[in-house]
Parts: structure tokens; C-alpha cells; sequence
């Protein structure tokens, strides 16, 4: 078990190989579709972004309500690749790991080579666990957005695994060659 | 003939909403807790015991299992000496969802229009599906469906000749492109015959079954055993980390079709399998 706290250095992500079980804490962004579609329209006009992304994580939720007495509603990841188009942009940026589930494209494993950053799941489904181990939540823009506003997160270690690191590793295709019985058909 | 106060449908489709949100039912809790039992892969527990716990806490904090508590799915029966009285049927069950997802801090998921994607800020409308059935009931089945796993989904007309063979390649095709995405472990539904939108209606159907129970008929009983056998072989597993558990079980429902046609549609249902009846 890999202990880790935001912001991260390069030598933090050098030290993450596929199927890392991690302990993430520190503070962490939430985005999701919409959120980055203004982002990277920010960054194509050359406006400044509401956040710096040097050394930081971006996780991909949107979150239910928050009961009153609650940090944060139930907040577990969405799936990845709907991001993947707008990611090598904020990779570029200083943005130096990703935290959702599902598969990314060759692209953003490219990406995560050449700005030298790491892409992490947490359990897709695990929602109401994972909100317990957010500590502080704030909005902090695009509040219009609802569930899909950027929010501040304070975590406490959040369980994930490392799916893709910055040496070209990818734990589900591993997974699956390990695991899979089957004859693949052509 | 008997008299179903619109009034009533509301307060039962609230309470049934928010219900089938913070609970995983039952069948499911102990389908996760019985993988454990076959699971191999280190990884792969790991998910499964993150799963049971995490209902266990959504249960006792009454919160949802899921931050994406779903497009809500209403499968209606409506006995034809029934008599849906101070309102129409399909405003209360929107009603009900309305209120059910306000009053539940449950989040809203659904967009106006599929291009202009604005989000109609209250969960509805549903997609409903109505019976006309005998008898003075009105059944209706809650299933609040996720997005990640509905993406999973598909639905093709093959010709007859490609048989159970080729339906089990569709399905582990489907199985293995999606992958970690829809969350495994996962329930996948299977509707065979009718026409293209009747096989995906039936795929739906098929998901809100009894985790694991045989299908009715025969034939598609056997093909849900050596379907959930060669699923469970791709090794995707819990989370996609690799392992023996890649679904809790594969459903199938059949209809007669037309002599040229093969429909397969394929629902994908994420482990959070969501549903809660109403009888009134």
C-alpha cells in the first residue's frame, strides 16, 4: 500500500507502477464532461483557468445532493473515457493524476508518458464508502453546473488503484491477459 | 372495476424511488457476498468487499449506493378493470419521481434533449413501459438505471443462422469492449427474438429478474448457464482488476420473431441493480 499526499511531485509519480494499491490524501478537484469542455475553451482562448493545475488531481464525480449534516452526498467515479479528448490539454497544464474508472485511449496513455502523471480508479459503484473518506468539500466555479460544478476536495485516504502509470503500464489490459480463459476470437 | 387514486401512484413511485436508491435489494447483497466465495484475485475481492460495505453504509447513513441514481425505468401493468382516477397515470409516476428525487437528495441525471443537453432539473421524465394485464392491479417496477453501464449497452439483428453460437459472441464481444467501464460485476440482461426494440425491451426485463434466478423457458435457461460461464471466463472481473467474477448472473428473455430475423439486445446492469415494486 502506496501512502500518497496532494500536490504530487514527479519522484511521487515514478514511484507508481500498474496495480499500485494506493492511500490518497490531500486536496483534489472534482470534473467532470461539462467542466472540462470550459476549461479547455478557457485554455484555447488563453484565458486563465479558475484553478492552477500544477501537481494536482482531478477526480471525475459528480456527487449526489448533500443531505443536511452531510460533507458531500455519495461520490464515487464516472467513467473515464468521456474525458479523454480534453485531458492531454490539461496534462500539458501540470496536472499530474486522474481519478475515475474505466479505460482511456492510446492518446491520453501517451500523454501520461510525456508530462510524466498517472491515472488511478476508484471502485466504480462504491459511492457512499468513498464519500466517507472526503473530509471537506467546497464549490469553487461553475456552481450553473450543479453535480458537474468544480469542487475542492480534502481527502483522507482514498483507496484507488493505479490503472495507468507514466511508464506505459495499463493494469486492465494486464488483468485481463492474466485472468481471461478464454480462446479471443479474431 | 377499481378506482387507483393518481394521488396514491405519486406517494408510492416518492417512496419507491428513494428507496430503491439507498438499498441494494436483498438478492443482490448476496450475490456479492456468494462471489466472494469464487473470487481469485486479490484485487478482485478487494472490490467486492468495498461493494458489500459500501451498502452496508448506504443502508445504515440512508444514502445512495451510488452518486448516479439513474434514469428511472417504469415498467407498468395495468389490470384492465383498473381505473386510474384524479389525474393520468403518467403525470403521478413524474410526480412521484419529482418529489421522490428532491425530497431523496438523490441527483438528478436526465437532459431535455439529446444534442441541447439541458438537464431538466427534476430526474423526469421516465421512460415507461405499460402492460395491459387482467385482473384490477396496477403493478409498476421501479428500476433506476446508471448511465455507465446503459453506455455498455447494444442491440443487433442477426440472421437466423448465427443461432445460441453467434448470440454468445455478441455478448462476450459486448462483455470484453466494455470492460472495467459499466462496473463489475456486472448483470447482463439478454433479450432475444420480436423485433430490434422489443428484444431491448425484453433485455431490460430481463435485468430486473431475481439475481441468478433460471429464466421460465427451457432453452434460455441453458443458454443464461453457458452464458454466465463464458462471461465469467473473459477475466475482467470485479472492477475490471482481473478475476473470476465478472457477472453475478446473465438473464435471458425470448419472444417469438419473424422467420428471417435474429433480434439480440444486450443491457448491460451495473452491480448497483436497482428496483423496487409497487402494488396497488
Amino acid at each position: 500500500m502506496v501512502r500518497l499526499t496532494t500536490p504530487l511531485k514527479d519522484t511521487d509519480i515514478e514511484a507508481l507502477h500498474a496495480g499500485d494499491a494506493v492511500l490518497l490524501s490531500g486536496v483534489v478537484y472534482t470534473a467532470r464532461d461539462a467542466a472540462h469542455a470550459r476549461l479547455t475553451e478557457l485554455l484555447r482562448q488563453g484565458s486563465p483557468l479558475p484553478i492552477d493545475l500544477t501537481g494536482q488531481v482531478i477526480y471525475y464525480v459528480g456527487p449526489t445532493p448533500t443531505k443536511p449534516g452531510q460533507i458531500i452526498g455519495s461520490a464515487g467515479p464516472t467513467t473515464s473515457g468521456r474525458v479523454d479528448s480534453y485531458t492531454p490539454e490539461l496534462l500539458a497544464q501540470g496536472l499530474k493524476g486522474m481519478i475515475g474508472k474505466g479505460l482511456r485511449n492510446q492518446t491520453v496513455r501517451d500523454a501520461l508518458m510525456v508530462h510524466k502523471a498517472v491515472y488511478l480508479a476508484a471502485t466504480g459503484g462504491a459511492a457512499a464508502m468513498l464519500a466517507k473518506r472526503i473530509v471537506s468539500c467546497e464549490i469553487i466555479a461553475y456552481e450553473d453546473l450543479g453535480c458537474e460544478a468544480i469542487r475542492r476536495l480534502e481527502v483522507k485516504d482514498l483507496p484507488l488503484i493505479v490503472i495507468n502509470d507514466c511508464y506505459g503500464r495499463d493494469f486492465y489490459l494486464e488483468s485481463r491477459q492474466r485472468w481471461d480463459k478464454t480462446e479471443q476470437e479474431g | 372495476m377499481k378506482n387507483i387514486n393518481a394521488s396514491n401512484i405519486t406517494k408510492s413511485v416518492k417512496a419507491a424511488c428513494i428507496e430503491a436508491c439507498l438499498f441494494l435489494p436483498d438478492d443482490v447483497l448476496d450475490s456479492l457476498k456468494g462471489a466472494r466465495l469464487r473470487e481469485e484475485s486479490p484485487a478482485g475481492l478487494d472490490v467486492l468487499d468495498q461493494l458489500v460495505e459500501n451498502a452496508q453504509i448506504a443502508r445504515n447513513e440512508q444514502v445512495p449506493i451510488c452518486q448516479d441514481t439513474g434514469l428511472v425505468l417504469v415498467f407498468v401493468e395495468l389490470g384492465q378493470d383498473a381505473h386510474v382516477i384524479d389525474g393520468s397515470l403518467y403525470d403521478a409516476i413524474n410526480e412521484g419521481i419529482r418529489q421522490g428525487y428532491e425530497e431523496g437528495y438523490l441527483r438528478k441525471s436526465i437532459v431535455r434533449h439529446p444534442l441541447d443537453r439541458v438537464n431538466t432539473q427534476d430526474n423526469t421524465p421516465a421512460v415507461i413501459y405499460t402492460e395491459i394485464v387482467p385482473g384490477d392491479r396496477l403493478k409498476l417496477t421501479i428500476a433506476p438505471k446508471g448511465g455507465g453501464s446503459e453506455n455498455m449497452s447494444v442491440a443487433r439483428v442477426f440472421p437466423p443462422a448465427v443461432g445460441a453460437e453467434g448470440i454468445k459472441r455478441f455478448v462476450l464481444e459486448t462483455v470484453r469492449n466494455a470492460g472495467p467501464n459499466p462496473c463489475p460485476p456486472i448483470i447482463v440482461g439478454v433479450g432475444i427474438g420480436g423485433t430490434l426494440d422489443k428484444a431491448a425491451v425484453l433485455s431490460k426485463k430481463a435485468i430486473l429478474r431475481r439475481v441468478g434466478e433460471p429464466g421460465a423457458n427451457p432453452t434460455d435457461a441453458k443458454l443464461e448457464a453457458d452464458l454466465l460461464q463464458a462471461v465469467n471466463d473473459t477475466g475482467v472481473g470485479p472492477s475490471g482488476y482481473g478475476g473470476r467474477v465478472t457477472a453475478l448472473a446473465v438473464h435471458v428473455e425470448s419472444y417469438p420473431c419473424h422467420i428471417a430475423s435474429l433480434p439480440v439486445a444486450i443491457t448491460i446492469q451495473c452491480h448497483a441493480a436497482r428496483h423496487k415494486e409497487i402494488d396497488l
